[in-house]
């Protein structure tokens, strides 16, 4: 955890609900994790895990849609949904910056590349528009953009989806934030670029010494970047542990299936993809007990009723599970699952009772007795 | 871009030319009086009427009258004579033009004034008591007859008729350089008339503009740089809000610029559109035709500086 003392951001029991006229969405339901300085977050999860509405309340950017902000979101020792809007709005784009998925929605279509930033520099720094437009141009040179002394006075609909990309990032970081989010940052960009934009995310926080956290559907985009990684799932985190540990240990059934979901470069050409089936549940009304036992190929009867805490895992320091499964048959199925079994096969192999919930499959196949 | 602008020049004229030949036919066939005896006047016998026909070349075939018309127009400017008083169209329409002007420019300025604030302010607070309020204000006067409201606020507000005798009445209106602040005090109630229905208009289309703007995305990355909130407003919100709205004020000035014949009427203004109304009353086919060119040419360049200005407003228009 932090060896430094106190964690640079610690977000404690966020939760985050929107009043709609469907009903109260709950979109985050006590999520709690910390990042130190300097270092790097991946939040993993599907569309509507509520990461992305996570994100946005760091910066107090849910205070707008009227949402119901509860929790704690340390930083720096202090807590921002305690703050002003006042206080709230000299750090953004100043100690903590944001960085979103569509940059081509996300930049002002009628002002010039170099104008937004030259406005995000005057917003938090008392210096003259010429020096901010040469920083502007420093910036644009420093992410990577050629000719950045033309390119300043493009407009954001003149550049390509990478440039566009960068220039958002030239605009987070211009006055050297401490923290920086970015929310699904290569999504919209094809592979290549997505590729180029993780790098220069890695360069610039060395660079920079500055902490990011990253989130995103995707685990491939964590992998090389993220220190830590949590996952989430229905609002909530489902697992939260190093990269290290998910790759090569994930506790959580919902991890499993998102790592075998990623297709490989070397893995047989008419392999189909595993999807996890079934799709997220809804944020209105989610389901009684273990939020993934309907998709779950290992949910048992009891999963419908009792709700996992997330808790440290036995002889993992620093991994922490929400799973109602019992440790030593998580190990059993994953050491299957790695050999290349399917969970059917898995699930048989260690011995558990063939599942009477679970799959999402329960509407098509006839029910089955429970044991 | 200079391509494009000369290429809309082009065809502009080209539809003035269109405009004034269906004019032409139009009221040729319409069945109308005979302006031959509207100004033979009444005591009139059939070969006066005749004789006057003749002056004003009704007799001729009418393909002579229309090329007549138009070799006149297009190479001397030449409006031709007015039927019923013999005044040269041309000098009519000059005289006409700056009443018609003050009320159409000073209307314009008070519903832009007053429409577009209520609107941003509605937007930012949609669903208050005010933002209620107002829209349902704006549905009234969008709805009320401009004649309608243009009697009501005369029997309340007129010097000579009114129950509250502030602004002076219909038939006062004075001319600029002749009486200045006749000319302001005339034109009151007629600019809070026509700007009526015109803010109601723009109210409502400013606070539907803005509140589609706030929700995109690049709201939410102003507000992330830390923006002040009025910045975020005001520089991002309304400025990508307020294209739309520009480019009809641009269309409405050049219809009106035709003439608010409505207003012009019921306040007893000399404008254009009093001057259409009375030359169809006395079927006087070259005041018809010149107020009517008149308009066209008005809406032709009020299109092209409206195509013009957006491609200057909005940069990602310009290459297409």
């Amino acid at each position: 955890m932090s060896a430094a003392g106190v964690p640079l951001l610690r977000v404690e029991d966020l939760r985050v609900s929107f009043s709609t006229e469907d009903g109260l969405v709950q979109a985050v339901d006590g999520v709690s994790f910390e990042l130190d300085r300097g270092g790097t977050l991946g939040i993993v999860g599907e569309s509507g895990s509520g990461k992305t509405v996570a994100a946005l309340s760091v910066l107090g950017l849910t205070r707008t849609e009227g949402a119901q902000v509860s929790g704690r979101i340390r930083f720096e020792g202090r807590d921002l949904l305690e703050l002003s809007d006042e206080d709230l709005r000299s750090l953004r784009g100043n100690e903590i910056a944001m960085v979103f998925q569509d940059p081509l929605s996300s930049l002002h279509p009628l002002f010039r590349v170099g104008a937004q930033i030259v406005e995000a520099i005057r917003a938090h720094r008392g210096v003259a528009k010429a020096q901010a437009r040469a920083r502007a141009v420093e910036l644009l040179q420093l992410v990577g953009i050629p000719d950045p002394a033309r390119r300043v006075h493009a407009y954001p609909h003149e550049l390509s989806g990478g440039m566009r990309q960068r220039a958002m990032i030239a605009m987070a970081l211009c006055n050297e934030p401490k923290l920086l989010i970015a929310d699904e940052p290569t999504t919209a960009l094809d592979v290549t670029v997505q590729a180029q934009i993780l790098a220069l995310l890695a360069r610039l926080q060395r660079e920079l010494s500055m902490a990011v956290v990253l989130v995103t559907h995707d685990l491939g985009v964590v992998a090389d970047m993220a220190e830590q990684i949590a996952v989430m799932y229905a609002g909530r985190i489902v697992e939260s542990a190093s990269a290290e540990q998910i790759f090569g240990a994930p506790e959580h059934p919902y991890t499993w299936g998102l790592l075998r979901s990623i297709p490989t470069l070397d893995g047989p050409r008419e392999e189909l993809l595993e999807p996890i089936p079934g799709s997220p549940p809804s944020p209105i009304a989610p389901p009684p007990g273990c939020r993934f036992h309907p998709r779950c190929p290992y949910a048992q009867p009891e999963h419908a009723r009792t709700d996992p805490a997330l808790e440290p895992v036995p002889g993992r320091p620093g991994q922490r599970v929400a799973c109602l499964l019992e440790p030593e048959l998580r190990r059993r199925l994953w050491s299957a699952l790695r050999e290349g079994h399917t969970p059917e096969q898995a699930s048989a192999a260690a011995g558990l009772p063939a599942p009477s919930i679970g799959s999402g499959l329960e509407r098509a196949l006839p029910a089955k007795e429970t044991v | 871009m200079t391509g494009y602008i000369v290429r809309r020049i082009l065809w502009g004229v080209l539809l003035l030319i269109l405009v004034s030949a269906l004019t032409f036919v139009l009221f040729r066939i319409l069945p109308t009086a005979d302006p031959a005896r509207l100004r033979a006047g009444r005591n009139a016998n059939s070969k006066v009427i005749a004789e006057i026909r003749v002056s004003l070349g009704l007799n001729r075939p009418l393909i002579t009258q229309f090329w007549l018309y138009m070799k006149g127009l297009f190479l001397h400017f030449d409006l031709g004579y007015s039927y019923y008083t013999g005044a040269s169209v041309r000098s009519l329409l000059f005289d006409r033009l700056p009443a018609t002007l003050s009320l159409t420019l000073g209307a314009a300025f008070l519903w832009m004034v007053i429409g577009l604030p209520i609107g941003i302010v509605s937007a930012l607070h949609r669903r208050s008591r005010m933002d209620r309020a107002s829209m349902g204000a704006a549905l009234v006067f969008v709805s009320a007859p401009e004649y309608w409201l243009g009697l009501i606020v005369l029997y309340l507000f007129a010097a000579d008729i009114g129950q509250v005798r502030v602004f002076p009445g219909a038939g006062s209106y004075a001319g600029l350089t002749s009486d200045p602040t006749k000319w302001l005090t005339s034109l009151i109630l007629p600019w809070l008339v026509l700007a009526a229905g015109f803010a109601a208009i723009y109210a409502r289309v400013m606070r539907s503009s803005l509140i589609e703007t706030m929700g995109q995305d690049y709201i939410r990355t102003a507000r992330a740089k830390g923006l002040p909130e009025r910045q975020v407003v005001l520089r991002h919100g309304v400025r990508a809000a307020i294209t739309p709205i520009l480019t009809i004020f641009a269309l409405d000035v050049g219809v009106l610029l035709g003439g608010a014949v409505l207003v012009e009427t019921v306040f007893d203004i000399p404008g254009i559109g009093r001057l259409n109304y009375d030359a169809i009353t006395h079927a006087d086919f070259p005041i018809i035709q010149g107020t009517v060119l008149l308009a066209a040419l008005f809406i032709i360049v009020a299109n092209i500086l409206v195509d013009i200005a957006y491609a200057y407003l909005d940069p990602r228009v310009r290459y297409s």
